[in-house]
Formats: C-alpha cells, structure tokens, sequence
C-alpha cells in the first residue's frame, strides 16, 4: 500500500528523519520496501505558491494569455497557454534557473526564459507534468484557495509516499490511520483522530430504503446512509492529490469520498445512485447459481450459490465486497446517493474475487479481516466529508443491520507466559503503555496477569500469544538476548538412503564427475526419450496443473533426460571429457496417493580423456570409463557388484550391462543409443549410469569385510586360457576368485583380451594374472602348481577352457 | 713405519686411476683393476702374503690390509663425489620448469547449493539439530491447513502453488510444496512427545516468474525445537550462531515483526550487511538499508503444538525457513539466481 507522510502526520506528529521512520515501522509493523520523494527536484527559491491576479489575451496570439501573477515579491506577468487559468486562482510559479520537466519532451531542464511571440514572460505558471507529478499536461495545477502567497511549493505540496506491504492477517493496516496507530505506539506520540461530525436533516433514511440479510453467514453487518442533493463535481485538489499519491484515479466528489474514506480507515464503502435502486429496496443474499450482473467495470459475470450478492426490490447491484454494478452506479447526473458499508465473511470474499478472477481494493480488504464496528465509524467519517464536499443533506440515522454482533472478547495475558514465550520479563507499565497505544483496554490484574480487550479493527487477535506478539514487536526485539537450546537431545532418525545418497555423491565428485541439479519438472516428449512406452509406471509420470512453462510440466520419472541435456548443453561449450551426475529423485506415481520419491544417481560421460598437457583429444572415453566409475563408485561403499549384459531402452544393445548386487539388479550402465543421443543434440559416444540408491541400501555391509594382511609372501603366476569368444571373462575372473584349497586363497586379475592370429576362429583368449596366498605359510612351488592345477581343471570343466601353449 | 715400494706404488697408481674415474663404469673398471675377485691387483697381493717370509708376513700383511681399507675408502669417497655431482646436475641442469602444467587429474565437484546446504546442516547440527526429511509432492492439508492457512485464507497469497493434476474424490489436493513447513507438521505426527530439534532439508516450488532473485524451484531448510522451556531468545542464539559460521563471526542480527499463521510471535531475521558494512551508499546487497533479509521464523503457534498432542501451556517452540541458495548467493556474492539451476559447468566448476 501506498503511504502518504502528510497523511499520516494528520493523525500522529512525526519528527524523525524519514530512514529511521522506515526503519521503526519496518521493525514493528510491515515492510517499507521503499519510498518516493515528492518535490525533491523542487527549489525552494524558485518554484513557490502565487495567486493568479489579472487575465488578459496575447496581442500576437488567440491561444495565448497574459498572466499577472502575485508571489509574494510584487506582480509579475507571464505569457501562458493554459485554457484553465483564471483569476484568484492559487498555482505553482516557477522563475528561471528551476529545474522543470519540459511538458512536450518530457526531459528535465532548468527554465530558461524567453520572449514569446514578443512579449516578455517574468517565469511560468506551472502545469503537473511540468512538476513531475503526473502526465497532465492539459493546464496548470490549480492549489488550495489557503494556499499562503510566496511559500515554497516544497513545503505546500512536498510529501513522502511509502511503498509498503502489509500482513495477510492485518487489514487495519490498508489505512492511513492504521498506520497512524502504530507510528503512534512506537514513538510514544499522541494520535488524532479524523472528524466525523455532520449534521442530519429531517428526512429519515429508514423511511427511504430497507435491507434485509438474507444470508447473515455472509454478510455480518450492513449500514446504509443517505445523502440528498449532492451536487456532483471534481473533489477538491488536496483530495485528488491524495487519492493519486495511493494510486487510485480522481472520478468525481461521491466516488472519490468512498475511495478515500476506505484509504483513511481500511473500511471499503460502496456508493449506489439511490435513484436507480429498483424497489427502494436492499437485499444482501446468495446469488443463484449461473445469475449475472455487468459490474462496474463494463465486464458481464456469472455467480455460483456460494457467491454473495447485493440486490434491489429486483435483482443483483453489485457483488458484496468485490465491486458494484454497472446498473446503478453513480454518475454526473447523480442526485442522491445511497451509501453502504457492510462487513462480510472474510473467507467468502474470499473465495468469490478467486473464482471471479477479480481482485479489487474492496476484495483484498475485506478478505483480510475487518473489525465490525468499522462501518459505523466509517459511515460518520464519510457523512462528514459527503456534507462538506458535496453540498448534499444527510438523512437522519442509519440503517444498521447487525445480525453478526458479537460479545467483545477478552483475552487473559499471563506475565509468565510473556515470558515463556520471548524469552524476557517486559515491565508491567511497558505492557500497559504498548497495549493501551494499539488500542486495546488492558488491565493488570495482581499478581501476575493482563485481562486485554483487543480493539474491535484487530480481529487477528485470538489468544494470549497474539498479544504477546503485539507486545515484544513495539517493545522490541533488539532487546532480545540471544541463548542457547536446553535440554535433552532427541534421539535421532535413522535415515540409511539419506546416508547412503550423501556418500554416493561425494564418491561421484571424488571420481572426477560434475554434481549438477536439474528442474525435476519435465516434459512428455523429452522424458519419452529414455522412457519406453512399455514401462507403464515411467511413461505415466504425474503432470502439473499450472506449470511455470510448458517445458516443466510433468515430474520427471527418470533423471536419464536431464543428464543429457545437461551433457548437451555442456559439450556447447566445453572440449574433452565431460563428465557430469546428479542425484534426485524420479517421481513414481502411485494410484490416490503421493508418489515415490525414488533417489537415483545418474552420471553420464563422454568425450575425449585429457593429455598431458589439458588439452582435449586424448583416447576416447568409452564403456569401461562409465563401468569403472561404477566400480569404484561401488567398491566406496563395500557393495560387491556384478555386471550382466542388458538390452535397455535407449541403450545401445552390446554394450550396456546391468548393475547387480547379489541377484538384484541396482542399476544400469552403458553406452546411450546413438539415435537416442542425437535427439539430445549429441553426436559423439556417450554412456550413462545409472544406480538406484534405495536397492543399494539393502545391499550395504553392516561393516566392511575385513581380513588381515597375511604375514608370508604371496606368489604370482601368469596364465593365458583359451575360451569360447562367448564366454564371458567376468565369469572365468569369478571361478578364478573363488577357487580356494586349504588354507591357500587366490586372487586374480584379468590383463589381456586377445582374438586373432594363434588364436582358432571363435576362441579368444584370457590372460590372467593369479596371485596365490596362504596366511598360515609360505608356499612352495609344489602348493602352487596343484591349486593351479585344481582351478585349470574347473575352469575346464565349466567354461570349458583350456590353458594356452601347455 | 714405513710402507714398502711396492705397495706405495700400487697405491699412488690406484689413486691416480681412481681419481681420473668420471662415472659409473669408469668405478667399475677401477674395481675389477684392483679388486677383481681373480685379477684384482690388490686381490694379488692380499693373496701373496702368504708367499712371504715368516718374518715378513705380518709387517707386510698389515700394511696390505691398511691399503685395502684406504682404496675400499678413497672408492667409497669417490662414489659419494659421483652421486653428489650427478644430484647437482638433476637440479641444475636438469631442473624442470617447474611452472608447467601439472599432468591433469580428475577432479568432480558439489554444486553449490549442495555445499551450502551442507554447511548450513552442519552449523545446525552442531546445535543438536538432525536432519528430517519429507515429500516433494505434498498433500494440501500438510502444506496448507496444517500449518494454518485453510483454504480462503489470503495468506495463501504469500505462496503461488504448482498444483498436481491428481483428483482426489473430485478434488485437488495433491501440490509441490511451496516450502518446508508441512514436514514440521509431519515430524511432530510421528513425534509421541516432546523434545523435537530437527532441520528438514528439501526443494520446495513456486508457481512464479524468474528473475536474478527468484527461481521457481527453490532449496529450504526448514528447523524445528519443541520443548519445555523453549523461548525466542533461544531462536535468536540459535539463528545468531548460524549466521556466524555462514557469513562470518563478526556478524550481527537482528528480528523485525513479520507474519506467517504457523508462528506466533512471526520474524524475519536480517544480518547486517557484510559488503557495504551498513554505510549506506547504493550497496546493491542490501539497497543501502545496512540489513540483509535472510529468513522468516518465529515461535510456533499453539495451536500446532497442541495438534501434536502437547500441552502447549508448557511446551513452546521455534520454526524458521530460510532459502539455502539465497544464502549461497549472499556468500559468494553470485549475482543471478537463475545460474544455480543452469547447469553450465563453467559456473559449477568454481565453486
Ligand atoms: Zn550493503
């Protein structure tokens, strides 16, 4: 909301600079988020109120004027253009040197004066644009007829206006006098309340209109007032200059007195045209479902039978607490005026300007919260200014309907509790000061305890830490020391995937990868990417009603896409390996209820490895870089792992394997299928990993394996077997590792793949490098040879292998 | 005593010929010249004494052996010499140019959100805080109702929601969480009773535009205490000691009054600025206000204690929510948001 200083300062007086101002409110109330100067660029000196004294015609020019204006220092006369100038008039007068807005170019300069069409002009009668108060350039700003001759413009229409946004829970606080209350209780001033006096004539507004609530649900409180023979004209300028600086438009007296009534008090008023009320008549009730009214603004809408309506003897006027109708709105040719403020069901209002799509200053106001004794207040406050702006008699009395009154709550403060709660004792006469300030009617009952009325616009206030709330914010809480938590720890929860996922990411990094974070939001086409239609729970991912952009518009159920596009965009700009993972979830829906999170770690790599002197073009990266990584990743957290051929969709066939732990496969890792690659933009090997964090967890030791390292010299031996060129080496390195005899253990590792030449057609051969331990001797050559012996034979027997060059 | 002519001879030819050696196989040479294990000259002569006279024998026979141990010594000083040279020749003319590139090694890294959201953990942890975790993808009673903002409330304002297109009986009820709040609701279901100290770490979403300070997807920490005799002051400590390990220990804090229905009282806290020190002139990080806003939090509302199960006249707590990539920006003075989730290596790789 916008905050006017002058305002404000009718109701409080404020002397300190405008930052600290800022600052305090900030602290207490809401949030400043900045502040206008209005008359920064004014000078003092040059720019001051004249009154306009004589009028004559320009010898050389029809459209032209003579003006003699008086600013204090003796009559001056200036050529003016203006069709509004007039004599008596009290107008802003600029001499040379002051620096003005050009009203054609729009660009500031300092005023240079000139003879025009011959004749010389003492300085300029200044219009709004010309002030940088507005865009009007039409004629000049007329003052108010008090206006003191020769005073400074800066010190005349000067102001601040705050940018500042308020609480959901605080609707007292979309009006001046709100803040008024609360500038108040902060710096300790006394606060002015606005004028409500008025006289009444002897019509009786009882006798010119009923209304009855039909729905008192809804509508809590109604008043209706009426005012007779207004006549309808501009609102004086200080009231339209007002109204601007909150940024609502000038219309005419009626209407700009509500607007400003609303922005004094908080309290939205609705004006009707009384004469146009069918019936005389005014029904506040549920509209029926599908009936329409064109409201004000010229748009026809539909209302459902949760939406309230105001009515006449025959049909909607408006819709309660979000705008009025077109039907019977006031305009110049307005007569009497039928005034209405009214309290409604906050959720209600609500509900109805969400559905409508039509959030107005009334609606953000009353959806918030209002105090039922407001529409009264703001009957008077509003009769007040209807009898001094309008030239209109206020009928006697009010219509009031009061169906939704209710006993005035009190609420008990326990001192202790205050305590509880901030943390610090807050003097009995501090409490009573802060609460009285804001308001509220506290007593201090002996030993310990506040009984607390809270004022009738807080509505907010329902418990005791409510307006302890109240209390340590004007107290402050600078005063707060700071402390540390006491008491026992809670037991922690066990969270082995979370743990597992942080290792997991932190092995990922310490093997060269790149963590990244992608948008977990997706769309249809790239997830179908790597998800086949044949994996019904992938390819049916869970979709977003409003998704930020269309590309973001379903969860993502494989983090496959994301890694290639990050890939992708990546090798754009990067050379060499490129080497990047994630880890998050995929998003598995599951029918009515809230999908699995499934934490995934994917990694996808490419490119060429760096030589020696960084720079790109080394050997290629290929399969057995991914499936390293995954070894190693594996080995990191003592999972013993198995690869197994896969066909996987979006996979290249041949050279992708599945990750497996014990029997169950825990992940995926191979080269991406270069059609799939290419829809991604990538057209070089790229290979991808894939491992499902959760599975991993059920495969995790409970410590690692362990075996101390034997005290007596292990021996090697190199041996090459020929095999089927089917026979996979995992399995021969397998048999190699378990084969055992007594005490004697092997361990073996694989350091060549040879087909070709000496080796028959649909052989290959294995070169196998065994070292053999026992941890209870030394072994001589003749142990060796026979648990060599022994794992020939079985390797001969299973894979039918034979030893080469024996 | 004197040495006879012939062992004075064949020591000053050895030690000339030794002397004469300028590497390795020249010593090698020397060695088999005289102490070859057949032909060695000193071999020969060691080997001759007994070819002496009786009476001769162990005058002679100890003078040979001293000459064996002062060529074996002179060898050995020599080597010594070679070794020494060959070294100051490594660094000397040999040195390498030492600023050359190291041979590349691989070498991935945390994005910094992950890092910054580690810390942050750590500085909580360190306070008895554990990490709970909770769903993504939420129902609106955990992220709304059950932090007090029923439907129709204008509070439902301060967070635009990304709804789930799964109906429920009809309904919509399935979103992203907008923040981390509903887990405070989750931890205290599953929490018989009091004490409770978590932080729940996670992304939360928003349906809004993005600029340089605001993404759509967003990382939270969220904190819990709940206990008998917890207070604001506590909250304060607690927040102080946090922003002093993030942003340094010579910051400062301080609360101002803000409003979230699930807390009462509600705060933002704000550090002092770190990059201007508070003089005020066009600071970009803090507008020239001197205060960096950095979370909201508060003291949780009773009614949620007593939702729990607690008797909320004597158990009191604390919530507050802070966005752990603002808090990365702030640290690393990183200017746009919006480069976080980018993904772009060459922003990741620094960090
Ligand atoms: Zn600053």
């Amino acid at each position: 909301m916008k905050l006017s200083l002058n305002w404000l300062r009718e109701f409080v007086d404020v002397d300190l600079p405008v930052p600290e101002l800022a600052r305090l409110l900030i602290d207490a109330t809401a949030e400043v988020e900045s502040w206008e100067t209005i008359g920064a660029q004014w000078d003092a000196q040059r720019i001051r109120v004249a009154e306009v004294v004589a009028v004559e015609p320009h010898p050389n020019a029809d459209r032209l004027r003579l003006v003699t204006v008086e600013a204090g220092h003796g009559r001056q006369q200036v050529v003016c253009g203006a069709p509004n100038v007039a004599v008596g008039q009290k107008i802003a007068f600029a001499t040379e040197g002051a620096e003005l807005v050009d009203g054609h170019t729009g660009e500031r300069a300092k005023l240079k004066l000139r003879p025009i069409r011959g004749v010389e002009s003492a300085g300029m009668v200044l219009s709004e644009k010309e002030l940088g108060l507005s865009e009007n350039h039409e004629g000049i700003l007329v003052l108010r007829p008090e206006a003191p001759i020769g005073r400074p413009l800066v010190e005349e229409l000067g102001d601040i206006v705050f940018d500042i946004s308020t609480w959901a829970n605080r609707a007292d606080l979309l009006g001046v006098l709100g803040f008024a209350r609360e500038t108040a209780a902060i710096t300790g001033k006394a606060m002015r309340q606005p004028a409500l006096s008025h006289t009444q004539s002897a019509h009786k507004v009882a006798d010119a209109i009923t209304v009855e609530i039909e729905d008192p649900d809804l509508c809590r409180r109604f008043t209706a007032s009426l005012i007779e023979n207004v006549s309808i004209g501009p609102s004086p300028q200080w009231m339209q200059e007002r109204l601007q600086k909150s940024g609502m438009r000038p219309i005419n007296n009626v209407v700009d007195i509500t607007n400003y009534v609303m922005l004094e008090t908080g309290q939205p008023l609705h004006a009707f045209d009384y004469d146009l009320v069918r019936g005389k008549r005014i029904v506040a009730r549920r509209a029926k479902q599908g009936e329409k009214l064109t409201t004000l603004d010229g748009v026809e809408r539909e209302f459902d039978n949760e939406m309230l309506l105001i009515c006449d003897g025959e049909g909607p006027v408006g819709i309660a607490g979000v705008m009025g109708g077109g039907n019977s709105e006031v305009s110049a040719n307005t007569r009497n005026v039928l005034l209405e403020i009214a309290n409604f069901r906050p959720g209600s209002i609500r509900r109805t300007s969400a559905y409508l799509k039509l959030r107005t200053e009334a609606s953000l106001r009353f959806e918030k919260g209002l105090g039922m004794e407001m529409p009264e207040f703001a009957q008077h406050r509003a009769l007040h200014l209807f009898e001094a702006l309008t030239g209109g008699a206020v009928a006697a009395g009010l219509v009031d309907m009061y169906p939704g009154r209710e006993p005035r709550k009190t609420v008990v403060v326990e001192a202790a509790r205050i305590e509880q709660v901030l943390g610090i004792a807050v003097p009995t006469e501090d409490v009573r000061r802060i609460l009285t300030d804001l308001g509220f009617v506290c007593h201090f009952v002996p030993p310990g305890k506040y009984s607390v009325q809270p004022p009738d616009w807080r509505p907010d206030i329902e418990i005791a830490d409510d307006v302890i709330e109240d209390i340590g914010r004007i107290y402050g809480y600078d005063k707060l020391p700071t402390t540390m938590l006491r008491g026992v720890l809670p037991a922690p929860e066990v969270a082995p995937v979370r743990e597992l996922r942080e290792r997991v990411r932190d092995l990922a990094a310490a093997l060269g990868f790149q963590e990244t974070i992608s948008y977990t939001l997706t769309d249809m086409a790239r997830l179908k990417r790597m998800v086949p239609e044949s994996d019904t729970l992938r390819s049916n991912p869970l979709g977003v009603v409003n998704p930020v952009a269309a590309q973001h518009a379903y969860l993502r159920t494989s983090l496959r896409p994301s890694l290639l596009e990050t890939y992708a965009l990546n090798r754009r700009n990067i050379d060499g390996a490129l080497r990047v993972f994630e880890v998050g979830f995929e998003y598995l829906p599951i029918e009515a209820d809230l999908p699995h999170e499934g934490t995934v770690l994917c990694a996808v790599l490419g490119g060429t490895r760096e030589t020696r002197w960084a720079q790109a073009g080394g050997e290629r990266l290929d399969f057995f870089d991914a499936k390293g990584a995954v070894e190693s990743l594996l080995r990191g957290i003592g999972v013993k792992a198995a690869f197994a051929p896969r066909t996987e969709f979006g996979f290249l066939e041949g050279h992708t394997a599945e990750v497996r732990a014990g029997k169950e496969a825990v992940g995926v890792v191979g080269q991406v299928h270069p059609d799939h690659a290419a829809m991604f933009d990538i057209d070089e090997p790229v290979f991808l990993l894939e491992l499902r964090v959760e599975d991993l967890v059920r495969h995790l030791p409970e410590r690692p394996e362990y075996s101390a390292p034997s005290k007596f010299p292990e021996v090697r031996q190199d041996i090459a077997l020929l095999v089927d060129a089917a026979v996979p080496a995992g399995r021969v390195l397998e048999i190699a590792r378990s084969h055992r005899s007594g005490s004697i253990s092997i361990s073996a590792g694989l350091f060549d793949e040879y087909r070709g030449k000496g080796v028959p057609e649909g052989k290959k051969s294995l070169a196998l490098r065994l070292h053999f331990q026992a941890n209870d001797r030394t072994l001589t050559d003749g142990d060796v040879a026979k648990v060599q012996q022994g794992l020939v034979v079985r390797l001969s027997k299973e894979l039918g292998a034979e030893l080469r060059g024996s | 005593m004197s040495v006879e002519p012939s062992l004075e001879g064949l020591r000053e030819e050895a030690l000339a010929a030794l002397a004469s050696a300028s590497n390795e196989a020249g010593l090698e040479q020397w060695r088999i010249t005289f102490f070859g294990r057949q032909e060695g000259r000193m071999t020969a002569l060691l080997r001759s004494i007994k070819d002496r006279r009786v009476d001769e024998r162990a005058t002679f026979g100890a003078n040979a052996n001293r000459l064996k141990q002062e060529l074996e010594g002179a060898l050995e000083a020599k080597q010594q010499d070679l070794k020494d040279a060959a070294l100051k020749a490594l660094s000397t003319d040999s040195a390498i140019d030492v600023t050359l590139p190291g041979r590349p090694q691989v070498l991935g890294r945390l994005h910094p959100v992950t890092q910054t959201m580690r810390d942050c953990l750590k500085a909580f942890g360190d306070m008895g805080f554990r990490v709970a975790e909770g769903p993504e993808v939420e129902w609106d009673r955990y992220n709304f109702d059950g932090v007090r903002i029923p439907e129709d409330h204008p509070a439902r304002d301060m967070w635009d929601t990304i709804w789930v297109n799964t109906l429920i009986e009809g309904k919509r009820h399935m979103l992203l969480r907008t923040h981390t709040s509903p887990n405070q609701v989750r931890v205290l279901e599953r929490t018989p009773a009091p004490p409770v100290r978590v932080v729940v770490p996670g992304k939360c979403y928003r349906q809004e535009a993005t600029d340089a300070t605001h993404e759509w997807m967003l990382t939270q920490i969220e904190g819990l205490a709940v206990d008998e005799g917890v207070r604001m002051t506590d909250l304060k400590g607690v927040l102080y000691e946090w922003s002093r390990q993030m942003f340094g220990s010579d910051r400062k804090i301080i609360f101002h009054h803000s409003y979230f229905p699930f807390v009462e009282p509600g705060v933002e806290m704000a550090i002092d600025c770190f990059i201007c020190r508070g003089d005020g002139r066009a600071c970009h990080t803090c507008h020239g206000t001197g205060w960096i806003e950095i979370l909201g939090a508060g003291m949780v509302h009773p009614e949620i204690i007593e939702t729990a199960g607690y008797d909320s006249s004597r158990v009191t707590g604390f919530a507050f929510g802070l966005g752990v990539e603002r808090v990365a920006l702030l640290r690393w003075g990183i200017e746009d948001i919006r480069n976080f989730y980018a993904n772009d290596v060459r922003f990741l790789q620094q960090f």
